[in-house]
Order: C-alpha cells, then sequence, then structure tokens
C-alpha cells in the first residue's frame, strides 16, 4: 500500500490491537456491572454508579492523570504490579489498553444495563420454577436475551477506544510504535511542519473504521434481535 | 391395607398455613389441598396469587409452613426455605411467560437439564404423574406436535398457554400451580383451551391449584373450592357441594352463580339434534353434544336458567321438567332469592324472585318441579371426558 507510511501503519494497528482489548477485557466486568446496577440492591449502589461514570463526566487529562498516580511505577497500584508480576503500564502499549478501558466503560455499562433492564423480570421467575438456579437463569435466559446490548455497548465502547486521546497521552505518552494511536498520530503530524497529509489519510481511516464499526454492530444487533424476537 | 392407602393419599396433598402483611391488608390462611382441581377463588386483590407464589417459591411469607406430599418446603418457625429452583412444583402464569429466543420444543425440554440435579438434591418424591402420561403423550394431549419449532411470536394466545402448561409438566412437578391462564384469553381461545385443563385434570395423579376469579371456570374445572376475600378464607369445601349452596353467595359472585350435575351421555336423537344426558334425577336433553355416548359430562346449569313450579306443567316448550325437593333457602334481604334443590342426588341452584318464593310457598323440604330449557345448556357449559382407549 503506497499511500499509508509505515509510521501510519503502524498507529492504525497499535490502535486496533488497543481497542480491541480493551474492549474484550472490559467486557465481562461491564455485564456484571450492568449487572448489578439493574437488578442488584445494595448499600452504595449509587456510589458505584456514580464511580462507573466518572471517566465520562471528568476530563479526560484528569483520568490520565489519575491512571499515571495509580498505575505508574511509584503509583499505589502501579508498583505492586510492578514489584509482583514484572508487569509496567505506564508508557507502555498495555497501559494504553487500560485507559482506554475505563474510558469507554461507562458507555458499555450504559447499553447492557438498558439491556437488562428491558428483559422482563417474569421471564427469570418462570426459569426458576423450572428448575433453574440463578447462575442457570442467567445463561440461558437473561443472557441471551441481552445479546443485542451487549453487541451494541462492544461496539461503542471498542469505537470510543479507537478514538481516545486525552487519558492514553496523559498515561502513556505518545511513543511511536508503542504507544502512539491514530488520535495520538493525528495530533503528533499536526504538530510536525508537512505532516498535514498523513493526518488528513489518518483522519479518513478513523472515519471508515468509526462508520464500519457502527454498522457492524447494527447489524448484529438486529440480527440478533430479529432471533430473539422469533421469525 | 386401607390404612396404608390412606396415608398415601394424605401423602400427596398440599398443606398451606401462611400469614404476610400488606400495607393495606393481612393475609392469614390455611387450608389443604388434595388431588384434583383446587380453586382459589376471589376478586382480584384478595391475595390468591400471593398464596400460590408463597407455594412456588416466588415470595417469602412472613410466617408459615407449607408442606407438600409430606415434605416440608417451607417452615419460617425452623428458619427452612427451600428456593423456587429446588421445588417440586410446577408453575402456569398468567401471561405464559415463554421464552422468547427459544422454541417451542426448547421451551418444553428447559427443565430437562435441571432434572437430574433436581432428584439428587431435591427433598420432594419422584414424578407423581401417571407412568401413561410421559412426553410423547403430553405433546399429544396439548395438541402440540404442530408447534414444536416455532417461536413463540407465532403462536397465538391460547397457544402459548397451552405450550406453558407442557412446560411446566415436563419438568414432571408433584403440584402444578395455575395462575389465571385462561384471564388474558377471549371468549373463544377460552373455551378452547377448558377441554385440555379437564383433561390434565382427569388424567394427572397431582393436585393442581387454580388461581381464578370467574366463576364459569370454576365450576368447569374444580373439584375443591377455596373462596378468599381481602386476605381470609370466606368459604371452603367440595366444588359441587359449595356452588349449590345458596349462602356461598355473594362470596363466590352473584351473577354467574349455578351448580353443576355429573351426568353421562346416553343417546343422540339424530332427527331433532338433541342428546340425552342421564344423572341421578333422571334425564336431560340438550342440544347434540359431539362425545362418544358413555362420555362423563359436567353440566354447569346457571341459577337463573331454572324455573320452579309447585305442579308438573303441560305443554311447555321447555324440554326438561325435573322432580326436585327444597333443600335450602338463601337470604331474603332483597328481591332476588337463590334455592338450592335437590334431584335425585345432586343439588342445582335456582334464582327466582322472593315474591315468587312467596306465591309457592317454597320452604325445605317442599316437593317442586325444576323447568330447564335445553338451550340454555350451550357447549361451553359443559366439560366432557371421554373415557382414553
Amino acid at each position: 500500500m503506497e499511500w499509508l507510511r509505515e509510521e501510519e501503519w503502524m498507529a492504525l494497528a497499535l490502535s486496533l490491537r488497543v481497542s480491541l482489548w480493551a474492549t474484550l477485557l472490559s467486557l465481562p466486568f461491564g455485564i456484571l456491572t450492568a449487572l448489578l446496577l439493574a437488578r442488584g440492591r445494595f448499600w452504595g449502589k449509587g456510589l458505584l454508579n456514580g464511580l462507573v461514570h466518572l471517566p465520562l463526566i471528568m476530563p479526560p487529562v484528569v483520568t490520565g492523570y489519575l491512571l499515571l498516580i495509580l498505575f505508574g511505577k511509584q503509583g499505589m497500584i502501579g508498583s505492586s504490579l510492578y514489584n509482583w508480576f514484572g508487569i509496567t503500564l505506564a508508557f507502555k502499549w498495555t497501559g494504553a489498553v487500560l485507559a482506554a478501558a475505563i474510558m469507554a466503560f461507562p458507555l458499555m455499562v450504559r447499553a447492557i444495563r438498558l439491556a437488562i433492564e428491558a428483559v422482563d423480570p417474569k421471564l427469570e421467575q418462570a426459569s426458576a420454577t423450572l428448575g433453574a438456579n440463578k447462575l442457570w437463569t442467567f445463561t440461558l435466559v437473561t443472557l441471551p436475551l441481552i445479546l443485542p446490548g451487549v453487541i451494541a455497548g462492544s461496539l461503542l465502547a471498542f469505537a470510543k477506544a479507537m478514538g481516545e486521546f486525552g487519558a492514553t497521552i496523559t498515561f502513556v505518552a505518545n511513543i511511536p510504535g508503542e504507544t502512539r494511536t491514530v488520535p495520538s498520530a493525528i495530533f503528533a503530524f499536526l504538530e510536525t511542519p508537512g505532516g498535514d497529509g498523513a493526518a488528513i489519510r489518518l483522519v479518513i481511516i478513523s472515519v471508515i473504521v468509526s462508520i464500519a464499526a457502527l454498522c457492524v454492530s447494527e447489524f448484529l444487533a438486529a440480527r440478533t434481535l430479529r432471533r430473539i424476537k422469533g421469525q | 391395607m386401607s390404612q396404608n392407602s390412606a396415608m398415601l393419599q394424605k401423602d400427596k396433598t398440599l398443606e398451606i398455613k401462611i400469614r404476610h402483611r400488606f400495607s393495606s391488608f393481612e393475609l392469614d390462611l390455611a387450608f389443604e389441598a388434595p388431588n384434583g382441581v383446587t380453586a382459589l377463588f376471589g376478586r382480584s386483590g384478595a391475595g390468591k396469587t400471593t398464596v400460590i407464589n408463597a407455594v412456588a417459591g416466588l415470595l417469602k411469607p412472613d410466617e408459615g409452613r407449607i408442606t407438600l406430599n409430606g415434605n416440608t418446603i417451607l417452615d419460617t418457625s425452623r428458619s427452612l426455605y427451600q428456593p423456587a429452583h429446588k421445588r417440586n412444583i410446577g408453575y402456569v402464569f398468567q401471561e405464559a411467560r415463554l421464552f422468547p429466543h427459544l422454541t417451542v420444543r426448547q421451551n418444553l425440554t428447559f427443565s430437562k437439564r435441571f432434572q437430574r440435579f433436581q432428584t439428587k438434591h431435591s427433598i420432594n418424591k419422584p414424578p407423581a404423574l401417571k407412568s401413561a402420561l410421559n412426553e410423547e403423550d403430553l405433546i399429544e394431549l396439548l395438541g402440540l406436535n404442530e408447534l414444536l419449532d416455532r417461536r413463540p411470536a407465532a403462536l397465538s394466545g391460547g397457544e402459548r398457554q397451552r405450550v406453558a402448561i407442557g412446560r411446566a409438566l415436563f419438568k414432571k412437578p408433584g403440584l402444578l400451580l395455575l395462575d389465571e391462564p385462561l384471564a388474558a384469553l377471549d371468549m373463544q381461545r377460552k373455551s378452547e383451551l377448558l377441554p385440555y385443563l379437564e383433561r390434565l385434570r382427569d388424567d394427572l395423579e397431582i393436585p393442581m391449584l387454580y388461581v381464578s376469579h370467574a366463576v364459569s371456570e370454576v365450576a368447569r374445572l374444580a373439584t375443591t373450592i377455596i373462596a378468599i376475600n381481602k386476605g381470609r378464607i370466606t368459604r371452603q369445601g367440595p366444588a359441587a357441594q359449595l356452588l349449590a349452596d345458596p349462602d356461598a353467595f355473594p362470596q363466590l359472585g352473584r351473577e354467574e352463580a349455578g351448580a353443576f350435575l355429573k351426568a353421562k351421555l346416553l343417546s343422540h336423537d339424530e332427527a331433532d339434534g338433541l342428546s340425552t344426558l342421564a344423572f341421578s334425577g333422571g334425564t336431560l336433553l340438550a342440544p347434540r353434544i359431539e362425545a362418544a355416548l358413555g362420555a362423563e359430562l359436567r353440566v354447569r346449569i346457571r341459577a337463573r336458567d331454572i324455573i320452579l313450579a309447585r305442579k308438573a306443567p303441560e305443554q311447555t316448550s321447555a324440554l326438561n321438567i325435573l322432580p326436585a325437593i327444597v333443600q335450602r333457602i338463601g337470604n331474603q334481604q332483597g328481591p332476588i332469592v337463590d334455592v338450592s334443590i335437590r334431584c335425585g342426588e345432586d343439588d342445582i341452584l335456582a334464582r327466582i324472585t322472593r315474591r315468587s318464593l312467596n306465591a309457592l310457598e317454597l320452604a325445605p323440604g317442599t316437593p317442586c318441579f325444576a323447568l330447564l330449557k335445553s338451550i340454555t345448556l350451550t357447549r361451553k357449559d359443559i366439560g366432557i371426558h371421554e373415557p382414553r382407549p
């Protein structure tokens, strides 16, 4: 491919890898959190809800800085991770995954939570009277019914992760090949004299990837919905 | 031997005693449900659904003890509470509650994967279904063969409810709960589904608890009636007895009052399109009933369709003139009086004006005649039980 230079390809590949991991890793937590928020009755539910939504309302730079404090090599969590497992997140692509996951988390949880709230609890009661315990009921009844919401939430999170910039650049900086995702690359090219062409190409790529994600999400959600509604 | 069978009989019942406080009233009742259909009858808001939800394990009453087939599934005094999924109970809800993402077949077999678990861990007894009623028979009996590969969205209301009944019975429960299974259906679908419920009552050897606020359903299905009002039992007893009791109304609902007779289909009169039924007090003529000769019938007779006479009238259009004896006379406060009369060994209820009561000088023991127009015996008032070949 002539029209994308190696540096630009690297940024795109990294962005895709970071977003994919961010989405996959946060999915189980997203479903669990959405379940707690939709069906749970416990003290501190409002607090959990606020915490989940924090990245959505805080400036991304603040989120990135908090991540640096917590997960940096000297940070509270970061130092233990390094000492016990030898894992470093700051200034690594894995750190970009964490930043993207945290920023995308509220969007994912919201979509899944709405789907769970749309499931009639009476169906879950029926499942219980047929001998299914809570876990089986979730696996056989709730999960299949919320699948469109899970897909939509995941794709939304993926798109958000693709576009994440502020928290990422604050937490893991802008290292070519390691942490320079597409948005960071666009930012860097714009700062460089004569980098306009590269920036434009990456902008076009971003738009295409976002629209593709949206289309796939709509298609999958519509298909599962059709299956669930029984046509 | 007889004591043994009596114990077995006792073993199969459901015993309930619960108290539960709501903001507006308190539920406080105790009863026993033998084999057959026990109808929990009362207005909406009387607490009927609360009772069966407590039995199913979907609601934890403040206080109570529930025993099924001799096993305690709830005893608040001992902090014993068996969760819903471990109780050997089938539940048919008012709105079917089929799983929309599964086919009819998958809905029916949903409980299968838990059955091994059930028998291993549940303290309840193994299936109480007659061995003759295996899964194929159930599909046949409920007419589900054509529906197996469809999804709930493609079913009519009546079909959905049939699948829901099948799904509950595939679990091979020791007790079947039905919460107004006909209430969400139109008249047509109701009369479609009633014969299926009658067949279940006659073919299954498990107690059924049937919640309803419709006398017509209760009169066709119930073997025992428990009338509930504001969380208390107001009346209870065998259905035939209670429905013919003039004092049981208005607790059971005034408009639809009426008792039922057990009869047998004797013969058809092809020329006039009539059928002759035999019952303990003689014979009845009804518009032709499509059933095999010898079929057992349960004929509901509305109290307001009966005319009482002191002398047998001649040259009347009413085809059924039944000799009877006045048993009891109900409340005489208003212009209308319910009178219980005995024909042969069956009691039926007649509704007349107080003026007629006085004019005819009716009192307990008075011989009289009950006139019944054949055309009032419509198909939906007649339950048919044809012996299975």
